[in-house]
């Protein structure tokens, strides 16, 4: 409709050799400009719903791991979702070094999913990798499932002692989030 | 309806041609804001301020539904939550400011579309409805602003919403009844504001379902213009689009240059500080005013301190309320048939000289502390105000000689209807 405007009027009609009017600069150019503008006005709108300061200053979790047992877990919160922290007994790294890796539906060792010289004290999150159920395992008393170490009552997914998806729907091991030892006895997670 | 010479839709690809069939959507918007609407082509930038009303409308609720995400209507963590918007969130500051003055921006653009109809008269038939539906607009307006500026729970708000509420309390008998059901409780706490804030969420939407019914109702006789003569003949008018879409977006960027000025350089001028102190039931700011926009009705509520076999507490809120009110009974007020001010010699004295002063001082007064001179200065407002509407406007009407119309607005635009016919000197006939 612009276009049609710009034809009647004998001044801008006016093309030169290459067969380009000058209304067509002024045109691209406005449209430009509003595009840029307008993506430009997207963003914010976008952002303002991405997590808040407040949120992203909750997301490192400290945790004392000093009372710990081997054979106990305990449950932390880690980006207000649970985080199973539990020391391993000599006969349950045992259980889970004697598996083959490759046998697995998500091949790790022990190793992998420990820090060196820690091997003992698994670091999980408390979120099945099916459909975001807490497993059962890491409290007193729980159902530690088929292969002794977490048991996920939804959908039956069965991990093992490293946290291995074995048996159910789940399709991968339980994730082990990013963390350090700060200390013999501290973990910071995140 | 549309003059017979507007230029019709035809769906250009088989997708409009589908749409067109099934659900006329593009035929709609095309007639509406396309170039199937003829406009005069007269039309000054006061023109420009409907649309602007539109686009602030938008804002409001985009920004605002953003806030929603983001702020909790509770009276224990709404303080709270708004410093978190601030502070927090990704952009909240940009939305929350955008919103604050959006609001303003919002009122100023309606101000001066309001006097822009009462100086060309656009409440006249055939436009009363627009008239009529552009008042309730207004109105809601007002509570929706209001009860927006209660939701940040600082001491303007809580106060603000206390004083608000209470002339309801000048309601003889059952004021104090009625008051204590609006806010229900004895002081504005959680009930008073959720409901403030399921209000406030609602009534934009309401808004803009009236704004579809007053451009509804624009469309059926078609946009005034400032000569006040109706169209006649196609070299009258031109296609809203493209050029008053080019037009409206030249007001809409000098618009904006204004409203991002004061968003990223003067975000608080148009506020209050006490705002920014958490809500104190026990302490009442020493200053209590409303926001800018409410001022000149705010003056008028309190120019009346006589007890006059009502009390004066009633008088200041029926004379705030009917101060608003007799808007809807203009078209019938002023009988002139002359509708633009350029041609009305008498009226736009009594326009430039009477109204436009008496807005200032009402204005003026209403941000001022209530005691001498502004409390005088606003009742001889108020006074000169309500005679103006109701007894000015129609003695003017009847006695005034208008100064000559000329014959079409082509005529008003080129000199001579003539040109227009014989195609010399014309836009181009598209």
């Amino acid at each position: 409709m612009a276009d049609t405007a710009a034809t009647a009027n004998p001044d801008s009609v006016a093309e030169n050799e290459d067969g380009y009017r000058r209304r067509d600069f002024i045109n691209i150019a406005a449209v430009s400009a509003a595009g840029v503008g307008g993506a430009a006005v997207l963003l914010p709108l976008i952002s303002q719903m991405a997590p808040s300061k407040d949120v992203l200053a909750e997301s490192t979790t400290e945790v004392d791991v000093s009372a710990i047992e081997p054979g106990q877990a305990i449950k932390a919160v880690f980006r207000k979702q649970p985080l199973f922290v539990r020391r391993l007994t000599p006969q349950e790294i045992a259980a889970a070094d004697a598996v083959d890796p490759s046998s697995l539906r998500d091949p790790q060792t022990l190793e992998e999913r420990t820090k060196e010289g820690h091997t003992d004290m698994l670091v999980t999150m408390g979120v099945c990798t099916h459909l975001g159920c807490v497993p059962l395992g890491a409290a007193e008393g729980e159902v530690r499932g088929e292969f002794g170490g977490y048991f996920c009552p939804c959908h039956g997914s069965h991990y093992d002692t490293a946290a291995r998806i074995r048996k159910g729907p789940a399709p991968s091991n339980l994730l082990v989030p990013e963390y350090e030892f700060t200390s013999d006895t501290t973990i910071l997670v995140g | 309806m549309s003059f017979p010479w507007a230029k019709q839709y035809t769906p250009a690809n088989g997708l409009t041609k589908f749409l067109d069939e099934k659900l006329p959507l593009p035929r709609l918007v095309y007639n509406a804001v396309g170039a199937g609407y003829p406009v005069p082509r007269n039309l000054s930038y006061f023109w420009n301020f409907g649309v602007l009303a539109g686009f602030f409308l938008v804002l409001q609720i985009v920004t605002g539904v953003i806030l929603a995400m983001h702020y909790a209507a509770n009276a224990q963590v709404a303080f709270a939550t708004t410093e978190h918007i601030m502070r927090d969130v990704n952009w909240g500051w940009m939305m929350r400011y955008a919103h604050a003055n959006g609001a303003s921006f919002f009122f100023i653009v309606v101000y001066i579309h309001i006097f822009r109809g009462l100086f060309y008269s656009s409440y006249k038939a055939p436009r009363e409805m627009i008239w009529l539906l552009g008042v309730v607009i207004f109105l809601l307006m007002m509570a929706t602003a209001f009860m927006g500026y209660v939701l940040p729970w600082g001491q303007m708000s809580f106060w603000g919403a206390k004083v608000i509420t209470g002339l309801f309390g000048a309601i003889p008998l059952v004021g104090e009844p009625i008051q204590i059901w609006l806010l229900g409780g004895f002081a504005p706490d959680n009930a008073a504001l959720n409901r403030f804030f399921s209000l406030h969420f609602l009534l934009p939407f309401v808004i803009a379902g009236v704004v579809i019914l007053h451009i509804w109702a624009l469309h059926i006789p078609g946009s005034s213009n400032p000569t006040g003569v109706e169209v006649k003949s196609e070299s009258d008018t031109l296609p809203f689009h493209p050029y008053y879409t080019a037009k409206d977006g030249f007001g809409l960027g000098v618009a904006l240059l204004f409203f991002f000025a004061l968003v990223f350089f003067l975000p608080n001028a148009l506020g209050h500080p006490d705002n920014y102190i958490q809500a104190n039931p026990l302490s009442t700011p020493a200053h209590i005013v409303p926001e800018w926009y409410f001022w000149p009705f705010y003056a008028i509520l309190r120019a009346f301190t006589m007890d006059f076999i009502l009390p004066a507490k009633l008088w200041g809120v029926l004379g705030m309320f009917s101060a608003i009110l007799c808007w809807f009974f203009l078209p019938w007020l002023d009988k002139s048939p002359v509708r633009s001010g350029h041609y009305r010699p008498l009226f736009r004295k009594f326009f430039w000289f009477g109204l436009i002063p008496t807005m200032a001082v009402l204005f003026w007064c209403g941000g001022a502390p209530a005691e001498e001179p502004y409390v005088m200065l606003s009742q001889i407002a108020t006074a000169y105000y309500f005679l103006h509407f109701l007894v000015i406007l129609p003695i003017v009407s009847q006695i005034e000689k208008p100064e000559p119309l000329p014959y079409s607005i082509t005529e008003a635009v080129l000199g001579s209807d003539k040109k227009a016919v014989l195609g010399e000197n014309t836009e181009p006939a598209v």
